[in-house]
């Protein structure tokens, strides 16, 4: 068993002239949040789309356990335990909260194809997605239709899908994006409980919830990692105050 | 709340008493109309599948349909010729026997949908509809072009396919037969629904990232519904075959997929019993608009732009309210 869960090596992507991931490498170790952090536009998001593999990279290697899956499509990648959300949420509006959680916990098991045995009545079923639901703060909404949830609700059923997948890896987009302070404050004690379940790549622009949640801190400009450490270092890098962290943090 | 059950109870009700009125009333032609119906909404029934639960818009369905008609002429053909099916490779008799001829129907019905789904699965929108569009085209245009099944003036089977107990050229037992079968099928199409696979295939429609991000394969759960729908709808083509004891390559026309993906749209896609309604519908103006206005698809066309438009639904959404996901 190797202690790094999810290895990334020299990924490149262009899309045409642009160099949205110019040679990105990173780790996330066993146990650890390691926030990527970096200014809009700076490739947080192709990063993470290379890593789940709904982008493919130009060059590159990205391995899971130890298991190289460069080659592995998105659903193969979640079933060898990598759990993804997305910086806009996305789920299936038209289900509610239980049908939702109950597709992850469908997903997971690889089981899809069964026609004609009733998974929304089978009751193992529903209670293992019950669980992941409560987990995540959301027990009396079950009934409610996903698209009818408020933005924070829908952050935590997003959650809530990526645990069903009980990963090895989490890779979180901007989990804090939209969200008022108590929205945030709420969802960084959620990541902490997370944590213990699996490692976390977790981007994200609430830099309070950064400093309190992460272990590690990349800072990503350009499609280039320019800085990457333990959380003091990376804020005291000079290089990372002038590129990202902006005068208003020096001042 | 829970209206939808009801209305569908009242649908099947009303089907199922047009024609045992008929009878009594002496009115032969409204059994068979009734057939029609039932016929027709077993094809909406398939395509609803694809469209209604897995958001595919074939514009070619018709492609199915008329392999199943064509599936019982091949099949049925050869006995009335006192011929045999074929003598290579292998010595094999046609047969007049519904079940062997729905087998038929519904293997080649899916071996086409595996097919041209395959093909056009790879793109979206506007791309997946002209597509389907073009295959059925292309087989409309082959079966034309096919002299040994009539080309273009099709083919005739005489003597209506049997079924074990029953006789099938008297009207009301054919019926009871097409309804058994419809029934079947939206039985089936119930439990998929609820099922792993329709909880993958409605999420797969609705957000095919996410679904994909659960370690799920959207274009090959799609790939099987489309096959699924390819198979029943071509079922419906052989009976519709049987019905009219007739074959021609109309049935394999683009009108023909317009009219199933009718069915479905203004009864409500992805509702249960939308194509029963839709067909129903569509049977009924026909007969009674038919004979006053040649022009009356025209009508029926901007009642469904308004459908489209207005009410998403359809006919059973309009009357049962929003669909509860699944309940
Ligand atoms: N599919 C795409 N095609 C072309 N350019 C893209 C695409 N996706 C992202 N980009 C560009 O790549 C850069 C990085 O985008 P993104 O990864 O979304 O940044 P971040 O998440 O850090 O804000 C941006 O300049 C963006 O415009
Ligand atoms: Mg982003």
């Amino acid at each position: 068993m190797t202690d790094e869960i999810l290895e990334v090596q020299d990924l490149q992507l262009a899309f045409g002239a642009l160099k949205a991931t110019d040679g990105v490498s990173l780790t996330l170790r066993r146990g650890e949040i390691h926030a990527l952090i970096g200014p809009n536009g700076a490739g947080k998001s192709t990063l993470i789309g290379l890593i789940a593999g709904t982008l493919r990279p130009d060059a590159g290697c990205i391995r899971l356990n130890g298991r190289d899956v460069t080659g592995c499509d998105a659903a193969a990648r979640a079933r060898a335990g990598l759990a993804r959300t997305f910086q806009i949420t996305t789920l299936a509006p038209e289900l509610t909260v239980l049908q939702n959680v109950m597709l992850a916990v469908a997903g997971a098991s690889g089981a899809p194809y069964r026609f004609l045995r009733p998974a929304l009545s089978d009751p193992a079923l529903v209670e293992r997605a019950g669980g992941f639901i409560a987990r995540v703060g959301l027990a009396g909404r079950r009934a409610v239709r996903a698209g009818d949830l408020a933005h924070g609700e829908r952050r935590r059923l997003d959650l809530a899908m990526a645990l069903a997948l009980a990963p090895r890896a989490f890779v979180l987009d901007e989990p804090m994006a939209g969200m008022g302070p108590d929205g945030a404050r709420e969802m960084t004690a959620l990541l902490d409980l997370l944590r213990r379940e699996a490692p976390i790549l977790l981007v994200e622009h609430d830099m309070d919830a950064v400093f309190r949640l992460a272990d590690r801190i990349s800072v990503l400009v350009s499609g280039r990692i320019i800085a990457s450490g333990p959380v003091e270092a990376v804020r005291a890098d000079r290089e990372v105050q002038r590129a990202y962290l902006g005068e208003e943090r020096l001042a | 709340m829970r209206r939808e059950p009801v209305l569908n109870t009242l649908i099947l009700l009303a089907l199922l008493a047009v024609p045992l009125a008929a009878q009594a009333l002496d009115e032969p032609f409204l059994v068979t109309l009734a057939t029609k119906a039932a016929i027709l909404a077993l094809a909406g029934v398939g395509l609803n599948l694809a469209l209604g639960l897995g958001g595919m818009v074939s514009f070619g369905h018709a492609a199915f349909f008329g392999i199943g008609g064509y599936a019982m002429a091949v099949l049925a053909a050869p006995v009335q010729a006192y011929e045999p099916l074929m003598t290579w490779p292998m010595d094999l008799p046609g047969t007049k026997s519904m079940p062997a001829i729905w087998l038929a129907a519904m293997a080649a019905g899916a071996l086409a949908a595996l097919v041209i789904g395959a093909l056009s699965l790879r793109t979206g929108g506007v791309y997946f509809i002209m597509i389907t569009l073009a295959f059925a085209q292309m087989l409309y245009y082959f079966a034309v072009s096919w002299p040994a099944y009539g080309g273009e003036d099709g083919i005739s089977i005489y003597v209506r396919n049997g079924f074990p107990g029953l006789d099938t050229l008297n009207p009301l037992q054919f019926f009871g037969l097409c309804l058994g079968v419809l029934l079947l099928a939206l039985g089936a199409m119930h439990l998929i629904a609820r099922s792993r696979f329709g909880l993958a295939l409605d999420g797969a429609r609705q957000n095919p990232d996410r679904v994909a991000a659960l370690g799920l394969r959207p274009a090959r759960l799609k790939l099987i519904a489309f096959v699924i729908s390819g198979a029943v709808t071509a079922l419906a083509g052989a009976l519709f075959a049987d019905l009219n004891r007739f074959v021609s390559p109309s049935m394999l026309h683009w009108q023909t997929s317009g009219e199933i993906m009718v069915f479905v749209i203004l009864g409500g896609a992805g509702r249960l019993f939308g194509p029963v309604a839709g067909a129903a519908i569509f049977v009924l103006l026909e007969h009674l608009l038919g004979g006053v206005s040649e022009y009356w698809k025209l009508f029926l066309g901007l009642a469904l732009l308004g459908i489209v438009l207005f009410a998403r639904g359809g006919l059973i959404g309009a009357l049962a309210g929003r669909a509860v996901a699944h309940d």
